[in-house]
């Protein structure tokens, strides 16, 4: 696959890789994918006073699915969380200039973070 | 010696073309050269053509322990299985309509299979072993009184798994059922005596020998007395099977790599068998790494390797210096994952990180220390970003997991 400058960017350098204590009340943790697909996402955020303050990410997959999940960590860090759910797979596949067939990598990494978001907001019992 | 990047471990999908073989086939185009058309039969400069694709014809012939008149030349293996396949079944499609052949063939071989599936044949494909090869007894079981045609690959190109073509061509015989074979990978490689094999068809490429793309070959074997309806009809070259003024320079062009193939078999396949088994010692001791196939019987040119929990795309992302292929399902226009690991049964967080490499002519040691020091560290540096990895390190059984976001 020919990929942008951007994706080889992110792929070769991507950036928060790592992991939060999930065990923390403070974070929220969301994994997406599946092995029998070749990709899977897992997206931590930590939480203070409403604001992403620090993200993590581990992504199995092809080079834009690694690249999208690090490029959205950049997006959402300092973010309110409801601000962070504004992110849209649409901004991460335009910056990174996905190729149609790897658009479903940018959708995973949405979902990745609604679902790191959902997961913060039921461990803390926090309704809509 | 300094190693000359990008590193070329695609041979499989192709070969550049000799030397050598590029000369002779230059000498086959212009006003200076051999430019005659092989068919004109009036003039010298017919004759000479002719004269040049005679030679050529015996040169491949010579490789397998043909006769230059058992040597068709086609457009590449695809036409050649094409014609194979189809030729027989449209001729002898009164006598049954059923045909064998396998899951983890070319697609050269499926799709025309498939294509008889929709004309009304029954086509079998057979399950492989684990290692890539078709057992004798699943074949055997799978004959039926009407069946026609059993096709089956000498080498596969993805796994390089080697088939028992003898075996398989004594029952063939015994059964009177024509047989087969797709040698695309194994001509040059292994050792081929068309007699001893007891092949009906055998399909061969230029491009996988060091010759040109754009032409292969057929044998009909002239003992099994066969008639095949042609996929091309027109000026009735090739003694009708396959019209078309034939290509001199490409049918020069194979002739000559395949007389180079002959010369050199020996001892360039136990070169190339040393350089793989030295490249497998040098990452057989990764963690979670699975070769595909065989490496005893394997041939000696291929290597399918599986890198647990990281995917194929990115590997070859990451190696960007080495010219390899993956079976993952990322890098493929479908994204779906080869049917040939599908068929072998390989598992998912396996078969998604499985690289084809597949060395040739020109391939070095040093090339191979070269690959192997950078796999170890990509695969690492890989492996560092992925929460599989992290799970199996953890010893979670990732069958157990419910997975979300499934596409
Ligand atoms: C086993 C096998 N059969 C057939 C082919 C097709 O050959 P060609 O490119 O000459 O049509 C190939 C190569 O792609 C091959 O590996």
């Amino acid at each position: 696959m020919q990929y942008s400058e951007k994706v080889i960017e992110h792929f070769e350098n991507p950036k928060n890789i790592g992991e939060l204590d999930e065990n923390d009340p403070r974070v929220g943790t969301g994994m997406i994918g599946s092995p029998a697909c070749g990709d899977v996402m897992k997206l931590q955020i930590q939480v203070e006073d409403g604001i992403i303050v620090d993200v993590k990410f581990k992504t199995y997959g092809c080079g834009s699915a690694i690249a999208s999940s690090s490029y959205a960590t950049e997006l959402i860090k300092g973010k309110a969380i409801e601000e962070a759910l504004k992110v849209s797979n649409k901004d991460i596949a335009e910056e990174l200039d996905l190729p149609p067939i790897k658009l479903h990598c940018s959708v995973l990494a949405g979902q990745a973070i609604a679902a790191a978001v959902q997961n913060y907001k039921e461990k803390n019992n926090i309704t809509a | 010696m300094s190693v000359e990047l990008p590193i070329y471990f695609d041979y499989a999908a192709t070969t550049p073309v000799d030397e050598r073989v590029a000369k002779k086939m230059c000498n086959c185009l212009t006003r200076e050269g051999i430019y005659g058309n092989p068919g004109s039969h009036t003039h010298r400069f017919g004759w000479w053509a002719a004269e040049l694709v005679d030679k050529a014809r015996k040169q491949v012939a010579e490789l397998i322990n043909a006769e230059p008149k058992e040597i068709i030349f086609t457009s590449g293996a695809t036409e050649a299985n094409n014609l194979a396949i189809k030729g027989v079944a449209l001729k002898y499609k009164n006598k049954g309509r059923h045909i064998i052949t396998s899951k983890v063939e070319h697609k050269a071989v499926i799709e025309p299979c498939k294509y008889l599936q929709e004309q009304g044949f029954d086509v079998t494909f057979l399950d492989p072993e684990p290692d890539g090869t078709i057992a004798l007894d699943k074949l055997e079981a799978a004959i039926r009184d009407d069946t026609i045609l059993i096709s089956l690959m000498h080498v596969n190109n993805e796994l390089g798994s080697i088939n028992d073509i003898a075996a398989f061509g004594k029952l063939a015989h015994e059964c009177k059922i024509i047989f087969h074979v797709d040698a695309a990978q194994s001509a040059g490689k292994l050792p081929i005596d068309v007699r001893a094999l007891h092949v009906d068809l055998m399909s061969f490429s230029g491009h996988k020998v060091y010759g040109p793309k754009g032409i292969g070959a057929l044998f009909i074997n002239k003992d099994s007395k066969l008639n095949l309806v042609p996929q091309m009809h027109g000026g009735r070259q090739e003694r009708g099977f396959r019209s078309g003024t034939m290509a001199t320079h490409q049918i020069v062009g194979m002739g000559e790599a395949f007389a180079i193939a002959k010369e050199e078999l020996a001892k360039e396949s136990a070169r190339l068998a040393e350089l793989r088994r030295s490249f497998w010692d040098k990452i057989k001791d990764i963690d979670a790494i699975k070769l595909n196939g065989s490496l005893e019987h394997g041939a000696p040119h291929i290597l399918n390797v599986s890198f647990g929990f990281i995917e194929g795309e990115s590997i070859i992302m990451a190696l960007k210096d080495i010219a390899v292929s993956t079976g993952s399902a990322c890098s493929s226009d479908t994204l779906e994952l080869s049917y040939v690991l599908t068929a072998i049964g390989a598992q998912n967080e396996m078969a998604h990180g499985s690289i084809r490499f597949s060395f040739g002519r020109y391939t070095t040691v040093e090339e191979i220390d070269y690959a192997a020091k950078l796999i170890r560290e990509k695969v690492a540096q890989l492996r560092s970003l992925s929460p599989l990895w992290d799970m199996y390190k953890q010893g979670v059984d990732l069958e157990t997991i419910s997975w979300k976001g499934d596409h």
